[in-house]
């Protein structure tokens, strides 16, 4: 499992009209343990959770998250946004263990 | 007439070896135990709570929120899985510049740490609006606080989820 972390994914539409709400869709890897279980051998298993999600369009804020440990495994988050302008959407992804995801969607404004 | 002394000093060196060894040994399980690397801007202490009146107050500032008919939080009714429970927030809000959705907080009322996530808008998301699965340690009470850009707090009705298997593992 550990070494299954990273692979953001990020789905929306590629064009939108001038107003349009356009859903975004993302799923990432990560274990997010919570520190408090334990293995079978008895043996804690350490945090590793995303802590931050940055979202930005045309490197101006959108959204920001901060996540506990109890977002669930491999978290899928949906979110939207306005289209105004043509652009870029960028989402960056920060875990505890100093993990770092970036991914990027373009979008058409017609 | 020297080896005793030899051995003794090869005892002590390696007794003070051996406490080395254990010290950075803990400090090793500390670190990794610990939320040691806190991303920063993280908020680590409302996150860090336990109780749910603690994890209000540390992140909205207060643990009576009246309910507002404009926060919409869905849930199931039953979740067999308690480490994936979809959830979905909408908050009715014009979404401008000059009134919009600023934070949103997610609580699950029973949880080892209450406070699940907090989200911050901006008038460019167009829909305060966010779907994510969370983990629930057992039937337990949902909870969603949205604060406008004027500070104004407004709170979903609980919505209870029965949890058949728990998602904290163990």
């Amino acid at each position: 499992m550990a070494g299954n972390v990273g692979n953001p994914m990020v789905r929306m539409a590629s064009s939108a009209k001038k107003g349009e709400i356009v859903e975004v869709r993302t799923l990432i890897m990560n274990p997010m343990t919570t520190g408090l279980t334990k293995d079978k051998a008895g043996k804690i298993i350490p945090a590793h959770f995303i802590q931050t999600v940055t979202i930005t369009f045309n490197d101006k804020p959108l959204l920001d998250i901060d996540w506990s440990t109890a977002v669930s495994a491999n978290p899928y988050l949906a979110f939207k946004l306005r289209a105004e302008s043509s652009g870029t959407l960028n989402i960056v992804w920060k875990d505890n263990t100093g993990g770092h995801w970036s991914a990027n969607s373009k979008l058409t404004v017609a | 007439m020297n080896k005793p002394i030899a051995r003794r000093q090869f005892l002590g060196a390696s007794l003070a070896t051996g406490a080395v060894a254990t010290a950075a040994g803990l400090g090793l399980l500390k670190t990794q135990m610990a939320f040691a690397d806190n991303v920063s801007g993280w908020p680590a202490k409302a996150f860090d709570a336990k109780l749910l009146k603690d994890a209000m107050s540390d992140s909205i500032g207060k643990t009576d929120v009246p309910v507002s008919s404009k926060v919409k939080l869905t849930a199931p009714t039953i979740a067999e899985n308690g480490g994936a429970v979809p959830v979905t927030i909408e908050v009715e809000s014009p979404m401008t510049a000059d009134d919009y959705i600023a934070a949103v907080y997610l609580f699950v009322d029973h949880n080892p740490t209450p406070l699940a996530s907090q989200f911050t808008f901006t008038p460019a998301s167009g829909q305060a609006y966010i779907q994510q699965r969370i983990k629930m340690a057992k039937t337990d009470n949902v909870r969603v606080v949205a604060k406008t850009n004027k500070g104004v707090l407004m709170a979903s009705a609980p919505r209870e989820v029965k949890v058949t298997i728990g998602g904290c593992g163990g």
